[in-house]
């Protein structure tokens, strides 16, 4: 589904991602660990098609085809989506009407009408319970006001009205309580399948025994140094970065 | 102070008319220019008693000694008032015979509106009196409205058929020597609409104008009067749109509100004329006196759009004379490139216990400058009087202004006076946000400025509403970047 070819981004003449190759097959968990400053919110943030960074070589190949020149829209569009880290706030504008707008001018992109109201509402009736999210936090202004888990949960909530085939959690436990992460969590993995794709990309391992990956991958200084199952979370969250940095300088 | 009415009263040199004047009476668009004779012929052309016409003299014999204001901060290459044409009416026979014929970029933005000329006509339950022109073309629904004694006409008709009622009430509000452009306005102004709300009527729909301009180097000069007798209520809504035009216009109305014992007027706006391009080649200059005129527990209303004109000059304003008396005042001004506007509003608060509300939203994009002016003046036998002050300012960029400028007149003790202020940036966050669910970034910032906007686009009728939301996106169009 996603194919990254020794990617190599920046910021400003800062190069941050120094060569990432990274494959993601649909109906997989992969998770991103490293530590701060390693780049894994610019490899979202690049991937998901933020034009501040400035891509200086190698490739994103989404369904086998490259992405580098379709705007951050676009590859919405096609089905990538991102659960920022810090989701910003819009006053005036209902998560309703935020969602409604997203999904309407996703489907005018396909060259499809606007949803009909009443599916529209039945969908989000069902994708709220689901996430456990009560229908008057709904009305309220998008992120204005809202705790960090109302934040997360109103990612995840955006995340299983649009449907993606990819989804990117960038951070998405930072800010939570054990409560909420939970939630998170669960309402994460009742949105997986076989078709489509999740990348987790945090600092702690705690997360990862809510959604379980198939995949780690550590990032340090803009590559990705160690891949392995499940089991490498454990042993970093153990041993800690310095580990794995040793054994690169070994 | 520098914020009260202009009052200067410098003798202005007329010896330049000493050629005279000559004004062809049959001809349908006069000749540039401007004296009494000019005033005695609009006034002569319109069939108007002498009454009315020895008050546009007087009116233009004050203005003579007045002169522009200057204190708005707005800069402009002032009017040439020789220049200009102050009488023009629309040809008897149809303009076109097909909408194929209209002006393609005024019929796309109609269309882009959703206000096809032939969905206007048919706007359900609303009464459309299209001024084209300066003078009144139909008016509509008009038979519905008799029934219940309500009178909504041209000024000219009103003039002609209800002389009692406008001599009664005209300039009672904005005096003919009010202010420089209102003086211009009672001496020459061409048409308006006049609206008269019998005793205890409620009016059962909203009363509707809309407003063009039409004619290159014609200014409009209208007149509107609407008097909501005592008990009575009426919701008037008027509208503009403007083809694109190369060379400045000149726009100064003159509207007036009078709303009686317990009579409440709601009175709303949406404002798109031509801006000038994006280089701030062209565009209407927009001077416009609005007020309303509050008797016991009346309630007036002022709901603003305005996205449109060069230059925009305006300040719907209140006078809470009687006791327990509401006033308000809702406002979106949106500013592009390099249009300018100074708008605001004036509560005077004159009897007890008297309110009013102040909600002001401004928005700037490219390299305009957008400010609010309000003053909110509580007299010394005001007590208990109320206000509430808002005004929130959205910048887009880097080049453009928003500015503050409340003035606060408290002379009795009881007042209370509140003064809320923000300003926010839209930022390349929010942008990014939106991009990332897929929402373009011009729909991004329509979504953004709908919501910034919110509050007073709420205070809008259902079918202006959107109207004024699709305003809002096709005004900040190309102010990305």
């Amino acid at each position: 589904m996603l194919e990254i070819k020794n990617l190599n981004a920046g910021i400003e003449d800062k190069d941050i991602l120094k060569g990432i190759d990274l494959k993601v097959n649909a109906g997989e968990v992969h998770a991103i660990m490293g530590p701060n400053g390693s780049g894994k919110s610019t490899l979202s943030s690049v991937v998901a098609g933020k034009e501040e960074y400035e891509v200086t070589g190698g490739d994103i190949l989404f369904e086998n085809e490259s992405i580098l020149e379709l705007d951050a829209e676009e590859r919405a569009h096609k089905g990538v989506f991102l659960s920022f880290q810090y989701p910003v706030e819009i006053p005036g504008v209902s998560v309703t009407n935020f969602i409604k707008t997203a999904i309407n001018e996703t489907r005018k992109a396909k060259g499809l009408e606007d949803m009909p109201a009443s599916d529209m509402l039945k969908m989000i009736r069902e994708k709220s319970e689901l996430l456990e999210i009560d229908r008057k936090f709904l009305s309220r202004s998008l992120n204005e006001g809202f705790s960090g888990g109302e934040k997360k949960r109103n990612e995840i909530f955006q995340m299983a009205m649009l449907e993606p085939k990819l989804a990117i959690l960038d951070e998405t436990d930072s800010g939570l309580d054990i409560d909420a992460l939970r939630i998170v969590s669960n309402g994460v993995n009742k949105l997986r399948s076989k078709d489509n794709a999740v990348i987790v990309i945090t600092h702690y391992q705690r997360l990862l025994e809510y959604i379980v990956p198939d995949f780690v991958h550590v990032l340090v200084d803009g590559k990705i140094v160690k891949s392995g199952g499940k089991e490498l979370a454990l042993e970093l969250e153990e041993k800690g970065y310095d580990w794995v940095k040793a054994e690169l300088t070994a | 102070m520098a914020y009260t009415e202009d009052d200067l009263e410098k003798e202005l040199a007329t010896k330049e008319y000493k050629y005279g004047f000559y004004t062809d009476i049959e001809s349908e668009t006069f000749p540039n220019g401007l004296n009494e004779d000019v005033v005695r012929a609009i006034s002569l052309k319109k069939g108007e008693p002498e009454w009315m016409t020895d008050w546009r003299i007087e009116a233009f014999r004050h203005w003579q000694t007045m002169e522009e204001p200057e204190w708005a901060n707005v800069h402009y290459a002032k009017p040439d008032f020789q220049n200009i044409s102050y009488y023009s009416a629309p040809s008897k026979k149809p303009k076109y015979d097909s909408l194929d014929e209209v002006d393609p970029e005024l019929l796309d933005t109609f269309k882009r509106l959703g206000i096809s000329l032939d969905e206007q006509k048919k706007l359900a339950g609303v009464a459309v009196d299209v001024v084209m022109d300066s003078v009144s073309v139909t008016t509509t629904f008009k038979k519905t409205l008799a029934e219940k004694g309500i009178i909504f006409c041209s000024i000219s008709e009103a003039i002609k058929e209800h002389p009692e009622l406008v001599k009664k009430y005209i300039g009672s509000v904005v005096p003919q020597k009010d202010n420089f452009y209102a003086a211009l306005n009672s001496a020459v102004f061409s048409d308006g609409s006049f609206c008269y709300i019998p005793k205890g009527v409620r009016c059962p729909m909203e009363l509707s104008t809309y407003f063009r301009i039409n004619q290159a180097g014609t200014g409009q000069f209208e007149r509107t009067l609407v008097v909501a007798d005592a008990g009575s209520y009426v919701s008037y809504l008027e509208g503009c749109t403007a083809p694109s035009r190369d060379e400045n216009q000149l726009h100064a109305a003159v509207v007036e509100l009078i709303a009686l014992d317990d009579a409440e007027i709601k009175y709303s706006t949406v404002q798109n004329w031509y801006p000038g391009n994006d280089q701030g080649k062209g565009g209407v200059y927009n001077f416009v006196t609005k007020r309303g005129l509050c008797e016991k527990n009346a309630k007036i209303s002022w709901t603003q759009v305005e996205t449109g004109s060069a230059v925009t000059w305006k300040y719907p304003s209140c006078i809470l004379k009687g006791d327990n008396s509401i006033g308000e005042f809702y406002s979106i001004a949106v500013t592009n490139n390099f249009q300018q506007a100074d708008t605001g509003t004036k509560m005077i608060h004159i009897g007890k216990n008297t309110k009013s509300t102040i909600i002001s939203k401004g928005i700037s994009a490219g390299q305009s400058q957008n400010s609010y002016r309000g003053l909110v003046q509580i007299n010394s036998r005001a007590e208990n009087a109320r206000n509430f002050s808002q005004c929130d300012s959205l910048l887009m960029g880097n080049k453009c202004g928003a500015h503050t400028f409340p003035y606060i007149e408290a002379k009795n003790k009881t007042a209370r006076v509140e003064h809320e202020a923000t300003t926010s940036k839209i930022g390349e966050d929010q942008i990014f946000y939106c991009n990332q669910r897929g929402i373009d970034t011009e729909k991004a910032i329509a979504l953004i400025v709908n919501g910034f906007s919110k509050e007073v686009l709420n205070k809008l009728p259902m079918e202006f509403a959107v109207e004024a939301q699709k305003l809002l996106e096709i005004s900040l169009e190309g102010s990305v970047g």
